[in-house]
């Protein structure tokens, strides 16, 4: 498991999204702060790349990829 | 924000020789590119025999316009990528690369007077080289300076003695010889009472910082608010190799 921030997701959000989505405002349904994405914790791993919330440690967002080239994208900010 | 579009290049090595023992310049022509911020990064993507594909970001060490490219890869042992770009690319192999990635960790011409202060360790110090050079070719007159302990000693060099990095602005640079990289540990260059954490001199408080490296961002950054830095002016980039 590698931690990273933020500034890694925009690969990954550009090829899911169509944009780099890492200078966005999120904020943290649990504590919530607010914050730039590309400031959120991030933890990448060949499963996927779970981004977390600074303060309180929550999940923010979720990237998983599938064997069969799916990718599965979720939001909790 | 980085107004060039990102997109999947094919780009093509042109040239790469060492940089240190454990690091290597690889150059790259990618007729596609569209020019990128200084601080942007890209993925570099590699693809099997069989198929498998593996991913990582690199940090881009030039910036502008133009569709030449220049990265600095340093070798992460048991790294999955690094290993394969150090050691086994060659000039006239092709790879692909997705970018120019990163809309917050890259420094544009503005005209916030505030002094910019870099600091990274290790191969942190490779967008900050882009940062660099870009500031020294544009008309911006922020004063810029530079804190790079664990540096590469040869990067360290280059940068700090470029005649570039210093024609504009009164640059505070310090570097320190590479050494052993323990969690937690800062040289006294850029210890809380190091001139990184001081600010650069007359508007500390004003300063843009831009740090790069972790867990030593973990370490400076709490510094840095110590000492009375905005932690909303303080941009951070993590990087984990591999």
């Amino acid at each position: 498991m590698t931690l990273l921030d933020g500034n890694a997701l925009a690969g990954r959000l550009d090829d899911l999204l169509g944009w780099d989505a890492t200078a966005s405002g999120v904020r943290c349904t649990h504590c919530g702060l607010t914050g730039l994405l590309a400031t959120a914790t991030v933890y990448a791993s060949a499963m996927g790349i779970v981004a977390r919330c600074r303060g309180c440690d929550a999940v923010l967002l979720t990237v998983v990829d599938g064997p069969d080239g799916r990718s599965w994208l979720g939001f909790r900010a | 924000m980085t107004a060039r579009t990102a997109a999947w290049h094919a780009a093509t090595v042109v040239a790469s020789r060492p940089e240190t023992a454990t690091a290597r310049r690889i150059e790259l022509e990618v007729p596609t590119w569209p020019g990128n911020e200084a601080g942007s990064h890209l993925d570099v993507r590699l693809t099997a025999p069989d198929g498998y594909q593996a991913s990582r970001s690199y940090s881009i060490a030039s910036a502008g316009p133009g569709t030449r490219i220049v990265l600095a890869v340093d070798e992460v042992p048991d790294g999955e990528v690094s290993p394969f770009l150090v050691h086994d690319l060659r000039d006239g192999d092709q790879i692909e690369v997705h970018g120019p990635l990163g809309a917050f960790f890259v420094w544009m011409p503005s005209d916030d007077p505030a002094p910019v202060q870099l600091i990274a360790g290790g191969s942190g110090v490779v967008p900050l080289f882009a940062m660099a050079s870009a500031h020294a070719a544009s008309a911006d007159a922020t004063p810029f300076g530079c804190s790079t302990p664990f540096a590469p000693p040869t990067t360290c060099s280059s940068l700090t003695s470029s005649r570039r990095w210093s024609a504009n602005g009164s640059p505070s640079t310090s570097s320190t010889p590479a050494g052993p990289r323990e969690r937690g540990v800062c040289p006294r260059t850029t210890d809380r009472r190091g001139p990184a954490c001081r600010g650069h001199p007359g508007r500390p408080a004003a300063a843009r910082l831009r740090l790069r490296t972790d867990p030593f961002v973990e370490a400076v950054s709490g510094w840095l608010i110590e000492a009375g830095h905005s932690a909303a002016r303080i941009r951070t980039e993590r990087f984990g190799g591999s």
